[in-house]
This record gives C-alpha cells, sequence and structure tokens, in this order.
C-alpha cells in the first residue's frame, strides 16, 4: 500500500496545509489553485465572464501565488531532495490531451484537488466533498482504463 | 497590499515544497496513486485538508478576523450539474495525465519541463470553459 512509505507523505500534506493556513489567518485568502487560470485569463480576454469582479482583485495574488509554489518546490529539489531535478517520463500527448481536460473540467467544476480538496473539505463543504469523491473516483478509472490498454507509465 | 503579495508569496513557498516533497510533482506517483499501488497520496490530500480544517474551524473563534483585515469566511460553493460534470472531466483529465492545477507548478520547481505542456493545456481548457460553456 505505501512502497515508499508514509513520511513524505504525511510531512508534504501539513506542509501544504501549513501554507494554506498561513495565508488564510494572515490575509482571509483561499489560497486555491484552479482559479489562476480563469484569473490570469483576464489579462488577455474581453470576454465578460473573465472580467467578472472577483478575477479582477484575485488575479495578481493568484500569479503571486503560483510563483511560491514553483519556488517553494525549486527550494526543495536544491535542498532536501536526494535525486535532484526530475523530468517525467509521460508522452507529450498525455499531458496535452490530460491539460486540456484539466483546464476546463476544474473551471466548470469551479475547484480542484487543492479548491475543492483542501480549502472545500477543509470549509466542511459537502459540495466539495462530492466533487473529491467524483474526481477520485473517476481518476481512478481512468488510470486504470489507460494502463488496461497498455499505455506505459 | 504589498504585505498581502509577501504572505501569499511565503504560503506558496510552503506549499510548494509540500508538494514536491509528498512527490506529487511527479506524475509517475500520482499515477502509481491512481493506479491503487501507492495509497500515499491520500495522506498528502488529507493531512493537508486536515490541518486546512483545523485552522478554518478554529482561526474565528481565536482571532476577530485575519491580521490584514477583512473577515474569516467558509469556501462556500453550491451544488449544481456543473459541480460534477466538471469533476467528472477533471478526473478524467487527472487520471490520463497525473497532472492537476497546483502539482503541474511544483512539476516546473522540480525542473519537470515538459508539464508546460500541461500548463498551456489547462490555460487553452479554462478558455473553452470561459468562453463557450458560461
Amino acid at each position: 500500500m505505501f512502497p515508499l512509505g508514509i513520511f513524505p507523505y504525511i510531512v508534504g500534506g501539513i506542509l501544504i496545509g501549513i501554507g494554506v493556513s498561513f495565508i488564510y489567518i494572515i490575509t482571509g485568502l483561499h489560497a486555491t489553485q484552479s482559479s489562476f487560470f480563469s484569473t490570469t485569463l483576464s489579462y488577455f480576454s474581453k470576454i465578460p465572464y473573465f472580467q467578472q469582479k472577483q478575477y479582477l482583485n484575485s488575479r495578481g495574488w493568484r500569479i503571486t501565488f503560483a510563483v511560491g509554489v514553483i519556488l517553494g518546490a525549486l527550494v526543495y529539489t536544491l535542498t532536501l531532495s536526494s535525486e535532484g531535478f526530475f523530468t517525467t517520463s509521460m508522452q507529450w500527448w498525455r499531458l496535452a490531451l490530460g491539460g486540456l481536460l484539466v483546464g476546463f473540467g476544474t473551471r466548470l467544476s469551479k475547484g480542484c484537488t487543492s479548491g475543492h480538496g483542501i480549502s472545500g473539505l477543509g470549509s466542511l463543504s459537502t459540495t466539495s466533498l462530492y466533487a473529491v469523491i467524483t474526481f477520485l473516483v473517476v481518476g481512478i478509472l481512468t488510470a486504470m482504463i489507460v494502463q488496461a490498454l497498455g499505455v506505459v507509465p | 497590499m504589498r504585505m498581502r503579495h509577501l504572505i501569499v508569496f511565503i504560503g506558496g513557498l510552503l506549499f510548494g515544497f509540500g508538494l514536491a516533497f509528498g512527490g506529487m510533482s511527479k506524475q509517475e506517483i500520482v499515477l502509481s496513486f491512481l493506479q491503487l499501488k501507492d495509497l500515499g497520496l491520500l495522506l498528502l490530500l488529507g493531512g493537508s485538508a486536515f490541518v486546512t480544517a483545523l485552522t478554518i474551524n478554529l482561526a474565528p473563534k481565536v482571532l476577530k478576523r485575519p491580521f490584514l483585515g477583512g473577515e474569516f469566511k467558509r469556501r462556500k460553493r453550491t451544488l449544481s450539474k456543473r459541480t460534477i460534470i466538471g469533476a467528472i472531466i477533471f478526473g478524467v483529465g487527472w487520471g490520463i495525465s497525473g497532472q492537476c492545477p497546483g502539482s503541474a507548478w511544483a512539476s516546473l520547481g522540480v525542473g519537470n519541463i515538459p508539464v508546460i505542456i500541461g500548463i498551456a493545456s489547462m490555460f487553452i481548457g479554462a478558455y473553452i470553459m470561459g468562453r463557450f460553456f458560461t
């Protein structure tokens, strides 16, 4: 069940929770991820959906947040990581097709693993609970089917 | 405003460090979770949600308001068909590629450059949603 042990997962999860909590206690903001795509598109698209007030108000800090996430992962890679930089062996078409569905689906659902999974569950939201159960079950089924079709990794 | 950016940045650093520490920046680890070979990511999700739940539920009892002003609000979303259909589509994309929005940024930080393809695609997907499905 846990071939790599449980330590990195538990510590990683707690660190993520502390990051979200730190931002919440000081600013009151829910530091979630997938909204970034819609709020950043507001810089480029005049469509009313992207120009809604809550997107314009949060687009600045969401970019700062994404930069923080990138650099946080970089700091880990340069310090504690035993193997250094990593490159996935995932086929480009899977990254492209998967990314397209992730971008569309998370924005339709108004949340992702972070929005529904961390902040939503943390807010004891039943909407988020249903969303999390749905994407977990569908994600597992999809990965199993892709594997059964002989696609590796 | 500057202070808010600084706080969000520090929180982001912790978020990204935690994602990389927990291995979620590697699509292979996400896939091994979704193929039920390594359930560790369930602990990562549970741990982060647990800490966040403690904070969101206890902070308003200890503090009147966030340090930088405003008020403590829960994250509220109304359940609709879109919530579930969106989660299904997200789940398919997650299962195909092992990517989600936050972990994609962490991937960049661990030098996992091919994920730029995934991030560009997420922008396109988010654009199609906002352009044609609202």
